[in-house]
This record gives structure tokens, C-alpha cells and sequence, in this order.
């Protein structure tokens, strides 16, 4: 088990002769993932890394087979990639690309939804899942197989937590980063739900940062309805309102947003948040 | 991208949305040849927000009292932005007013119309105190806005009659502008009455940054601080803050939690700069460069963690370019030995545990 991929994904790299589509294509080849196909229109009939290129999505499923995306295709051309992928049904699609606009990350996601895709980003690193499959530009040696599911809104932030786990003996079922857009698709409570049906997964680790109100939203669920073990970070206590963060949705506006407020409610809701990145392994630890 | 009001008040125009006459000066002098009916308002062209507090709004009775005014509001300095430019208007009599917003409703994942029957105040306070106060219509990507939201809305925020079509046609201008110029924030505060009809008489439009590359003749308009700037240009995310302690790390949420680890030691962050995700060589030289320039840091953190960030690059930068300011270095992750290598070589020191980092820096700067 594991959520959103295992060893039955076959993905597909849309912008797979970019120069991050074909570094990041051959990376998630050396992790072990089934990267089946490529696209990129006009250069169909060519190979990356022996996997073959097309030029839409319909001719890479019906000869492939693909049913996950990874999508590297630049910001102007991002929405249009990711409709296709939708429409051809493959599931998850994963928008690593940044700087989409928001009105275009909201036609994406609210078509995702009706179709019943999963969409992970946009701009984030993507999933993976030890020993099963990577989709995104996760570093491939963090990992290790495991009994922790962690859900993050940040990439590096994620792999420093992720290699705190693994140091500690710890190895991971899934680890997931939702993207830094104010807008994405997969919600911490969606993923959060899947963590707690997965039989593989015996504790949780979420990371949040400012901004938003998804981590408040998913403390709520949690305190409702997950059994397993959760525990917790946000990055963002000093971080000055109304300041751009670096990620386009970590600002504080007015009231909202606070790293004390995510803090609070999560505490409220028993989940157990520690005050530094490193401590997230010693704790999990403690309650498995 | 911020626009000044009356940069948004020429779109409202366009799209027939009511304003008050006005017009735009730079010097006292240019209100002599000006066609407007006194009294008048004379409004700062800042950014920020804020600016009635800080008495970048004044009316004027007649020509003379509007030179001297003028010449008190340029060149102002509004929360660390210089009033460049006024725009006077028509001074009218304000009846009731509104609000009336589109925005981005992230939880929702749609754009969302705020209206109010208690405007010309903070809408954030009106939510907070008596959010019954506030109407909200969540707009379907694939239904889009329409005139019957506005009608609805309208009826919710008590308007009848002849003002509430002219609400409901504003509206649908103002959702028009929302979807059209790609905004994140599209506001009228307040949508006055006056003389019986409906007058936006403040506007805010803030376009969507990562959408400005599909809009022709955009003003280009910049907050930023001259080091914000320099970064900015070289695509680089620096955001300065009020302490001694410079940062430089990879990736947004790794940059917060180094931020909030200094702080969780005792240090003060002074600025943060975030090299992104690739970082090359020369990124990080300029990064270097960029933050050491703000005056009075006692010290450098640099917290790398090597994704598609090689740390063979950034140790190149570091040894080539020794910072003259104490510096504490921590690097892991991808080509980490390498990093280390070349680090060693130029005799500096690199951490890999980053709390133990962190303690070292406040340290340093402690020391200063």
C-alpha cells in the first residue's frame, strides 16, 4: 500500500525534452518509477532516456498504457498540459511547475474535480512512495520504506523532515508536498483521509506553514475522524504580515493565517506540534 | 501587482463602472489649469495601505488651499513610501456606503464576491466583529458570474429598486475585471451614495503577479526595497526583515523554518534570501552579495538542503567569495561530500545538523 501511487503507476512526463522534464525524468527512472512515456508537441516519434516522446497524451496512453502525469510544462502552457492530462483521465496529475497564474490553477482544479483526477501541486515536489514509485523532483536518496505518511506544503522543508525520519530509523509510506500556491488541488484533509485508510501507514506527520486556512480545516477532520497518531509542524512563526514568504500563498493577511492560530488549533484538535523540524522523528518515534 | 487608485479608477472606467472627475498631478502647480469643481480631495498615490490615517487625504475649499495642501502631500512619507503623485477629485456628499470585492477564496478553490452594507471601514474588521454584516457568492469556474448574483446580493445587502440594478450592473463590471485582467483582488471600499446614485469612490486592483505576461500596457508598479529589487531582478525571493542575522537557504519553507529557528535560539532575523530551487553558482554569489549589503548584520546563515540544489555549487560560491561578515554554513543533500571538500579546502567549516548551526549563529551574532 501507500496513497495516490504504487507499483502499478505508469507515468507519463508531459515537457519531457525540457531541461527539468528530461533531468527529472531519468532521476524518477533511477528511483525505480515506470516512466512510460513522454509528451511534447512536435517532437513526437523521439526518445528521452529510451522513453518514447509523443505528441499528445491520447497516443501515449492508448501505446503506453500511462495513467499518472508529471507535469514540467512551463507556466504559459501548464493549464492546457494539465486539462489533457485530465481529460485522458490519468490520475494523479502532478504540476511541479511554478508561477501559474491562480485563475488558471482554478479552472484546473475545479476541472479535476468534476472528472474525479486527483491534482497534486501546482508548484510543488511532487510524491513518492520508497520502494514503489516517485513522481516529481523529490531527491531519490532520502527515502526508506515505512510505517510514516507526511503530507507537507513545502519541498525542502519536507526533505529535511523526510531525512530526519530516515536517520532516526523511521522510513515513510508516502511523503507528499501539496504545493506553495495559494491555490492547488490535493488538500492536506484529502491527503490526510487516504493516510488514514492506508493500512501501511501507522502515524501521520503534517508540515504547514502561514497562510491559508487548509491546516485549521485539517486539524478539524482530524479530531473528528483519524485514530492514528498525528503529529505536527508550521513554518512561519516570525514571518511579518502581509510579507510574501517566498511561496505565493505563505502571507498573513489581517487576522488570518497565523502560525500561533494553525498552532492552536492543531493542539486543540490532538495533534502533537513540535516547535522544530528535527524534533518531528524523536516524537513519531515516541508514539508509534 | 498593487496598481494606485487611479491607475484602477481609468479600468473601472472603461467598464462603465461611476467615479467621481478627477485627475492626476506630480507638482502643486499643475492644479492651476484644472477643470474640477471645488472644493476638492486630494488623495496620496501610495501602495500601502493606510494612507487617510497618515493624512495623505485632504480636502481643499479653493485653488489656493489646494496648492498649499498639495504641497504638504508630495513627497510625504507614507510608511517608508514617498507620495509621488495626487489624484485630486470632486469632493462629493457621501450618503451610505458599501463594499463590494472580488477575490481568490483559497479554501474554496473559486473566486468569490464580498459585498457589505457596512463599508468605508476595514472589511477584515467588519468579518471579525459581525460577519452576518458580510454577503458572500462563491462563482462556479464553469457557470461564471452573472447579473442575478449581483441582484441577489444586492437584495441581501438591503439595496431596492433603481440602486439595486446599478449595484447588480457594477458588480458584473467589477466581476468582468476580475476574470478579464487576471486579478487576485478587485475592491470598491467605499460604494458610496451619492445624490441618490451609486459612486465607487476608493479602488484597489491587485493583478495576479504570475499573470502580468498576458497583459499589455500594465503600469509596472514596485513595493520593493532597492535590495528587493536587485534580487528580484536576478529571480531571487528576499524579503527584508528588522534584526542582525542574515539568511540564504533553498526553498520557501525551508528559509520560514530557518527563520523561526534563529528566532527559536534567541537571534534576530535581519533579511532572508531564498536561492530557489537550482541554485547555480553565480545565484548564490549574488545572493551572498545581497544580503551582507543591508546595514548592521553581525552574521550569516547559509542553510542548504541539496535537492536539485548541487552543494558543490553553493561551497564553490561560499570558497570563492569568502563573506567578510562571521558566517556559519550548514550543507547536506545532493553532491554533499563534494560541497564539503571544496569547503575544507578553504578552510571553512560546514554543519550538517541545523539546529546546531542555528545555536552557533545567534552566537556569533551575540558576540558582536
Amino acid at each position: 500500500m501507500a496513497i495516490l501511487v504504487n507499483e502499478q503507476t505508469r507515468v507519463l512526463v508531459q515537457g519531457i525534452t525540457g531541461y527539468q522534464g528530461e533531468f527529472h525524468g531519468r532521476r524518477m527512472l533511477e528511483f525505480g518509477s515506470k516512466v512510460v512515456a513522454g509528451t511534447s508537441p512536435g517532437k513526437g516519434g523521439g526518445a528521452v532516456a529510451g522513453v518514447p516522446v509523443f505528441d499528445t497524451i491520447a497516443e501515449a496512453v492508448a501505446q503506453t498504457g500511462a495513467n499518472a502525469s508529471c507535469i514540467f510544462v512551463p507556466a504559459r502552457g501548464a493549464k492546457d498540459a494539465a486539462l489533457e492530462a485530465i481529460a485522458s483521465h490519468l490520475d494523479p496529475v502532478v504540476i511541479i511547475t511554478e508561477h501559474i497564474p491562480v485563475h488558471d490553477a482554478i479552472e484546473i482544479v475545479a476541472t479535476a474535480r468534476a472528472a474525479g483526477v486527483h491534482v497534486v501541486g501546482p508548484n510543488g515536489p511532487g510524491l513518492t512512495s520508497p520502494g514503489k514509485c516517485k513522481i516529481g523532483i523529490m531527491p531519490n536518496t532520502l527515502f526508506k520504506p515505512g510505517p510514516v505518511g507526511l503530507v507537507s506544503r513545502s519541498g525542502t522543508l519536507t526533505y529535511e523532515i523526510v531525512a530526519g525520519l530516515t536517520n532516526a530509523g523511521l522510513g515513510q509510506s508516502t511523503a507528499l508536498g501539496l504545493g506553495g500556491d495559494p491555490v492547488v488541488g490535493l488538500t492536506f484533509q484529502e491527503a490526510i483521509e487516504m493516510f488514514a485508510r492506508d493500512p501501511e501507514t501507522k502515524a501521520i506527520v503534517m508540515v504547514g506553514e502561514i497562510g491559508g486556512a487548509a491546516e485549521e480545516e485539517a486539524a478539524r477532520y482530524i479530531q473528528a475522524s483519524v485514530k492514528k497518531p498525528v503529529v505536527g509542524y508550521i513554518a512561519g512563526l516570525t514571518a511579518p504580515p502581509g510579507k510574501r514568504m517566498g511561496h505565493a500563498g505563505a502571507v498573513i493577511s489581517g487576522t488570518e493565517g497565523t502560525a500561533q492560530g494553525k498552532i492552536k488549533a492543531m493542539e486543540a484538535a490532538g495533534i502533537r506540534v513540535v516547535d522544530l523540524p528535527g524534533r518531528v522523528a524523536e516524537t513519531v518515534r515516541g508514539l508509534l | 501587482m498593487k496598481l494606485h487608485e487611479f491607475q484602477a479608477k481609468e479600468i473601472f472606467a472603461k467598464y462603465g463602472i461611476p467615479i467621481q472627475k478627477g485627475t492626476v498631478i506630480e507638482r502643486p502647480e499643475q492644479l492651476d489649469g484644472i477643470t474640477l469643481k471645488y472644493p476638492v480631495a486630494l488623495k496620496a498615490q501610495v501602495l500601502v495601505g493606510g494612507r487617510g490615517k497618515a493624512g495623505g487625504i485632504k480636502l481643499a475649499k479653493d485653488p489656493a488651499e489646494a496648492r498649499e495642501r498639495a504641497k504638504a502631500i508630495l513627497g510625504m512619507d507614507i510608511k517608508g513610501e514617498k507620495v509621488r503623485r495626487l489624484l485630486a477629485v470632486e469632493a462629493v456628499d457621501i450618503g451610505a456606503e458599501y463594499y463590494l470585492a472580488f477575490t481568490v477564496d483559497r479554501a474554496a478553490r473559486r473566486l468569490v464576491s464580498i459585498g457589505s452594507a457596512a463599508g468605508g471601514i476595514d472589511i477584515e474588521e467588519v468579518a471579525r466583529t459581525t460577519p452576518e454584516k458580510i454577503v458572500k457568492v462563491h462563482i462556479d469556474p464553469f457557470a461564471g458570474y452573472h447579473s442575478y448574483h449581483g441582484l441577489e446580493m444586492g437584495r441581501k445587502m438591503g439595496f431596492t429598486g433603481k440602486l439595486l440594478l446599478q449595484y447588480a450592473a457594477i458588480a458584473s463590471s467589477l466581476a468582468r475585471i476580475c476574470d478579464e485582467m487576471d486579478a487576485e483582488l478587485v475592491e470598491i471600499n467605499p460604494l458610496a451614495v451619492v445624490a441618490g446614485s451609486l459612486l465607487a469612490v476608493d479602488a484597489k486592483l491587485i493583478i495576479d503577479d504570475n499573470a502580468v505576461f498576458r497583459h499589455e500596457g500594465l503600469p509596472r508598479n514596485e513595493e520593493l526595497t532597492e535590495l528587493e529589487a536587485m534580487a528580484k531582478a536576478e529571480d531571487l525571493s528576499y524579503v527584508e526583515l528588522d534584526g542582525d542575522v542574515a539568511i540564504i537557504g533553498n526553498g520557501a519553507g525551508l528559509v520560514m523554518s530557518t527563520l523561526d529557528m534563529i528566532a527559536h535560539f534567541g537571534g534576530r532575523p535581519a533579511n532572508f534570501l531564498d536561492v530557489g530551487g537550482g541554485a547555480t553558482t553565480e545565484n548564490m554569489t549574488q545572493a551572498m552579495d545581497i544580503v551582507l549589503r543591508k546595514p548592521g548584520i553581525h552574521a550569516l546563515f547559509i542553510n542548504i538542503f541539496g535537492g536539485i540544489t548541487r552543494c558543490d555549487d553553493i561551497a564553490a560560491a561560499i570558497a570563492a567569495n569568502p563573506p567578510k561578515a562571521p558566517m556559519v554554513v550548514r550543507l547536506t543533500g545532493t553532491n554533499e561530500e563534494e560541497g564539503r571538500a571544496i569547503l575544507q579546502k578553504a578552510g571553512i567549516h560546514a554543519f550538517t545538523d541545523p539546529e546546531a548551526a542555528a545555536r552557533e549563529t545567534v552566537k556569533l551574532a551575540g558576540a558582536r
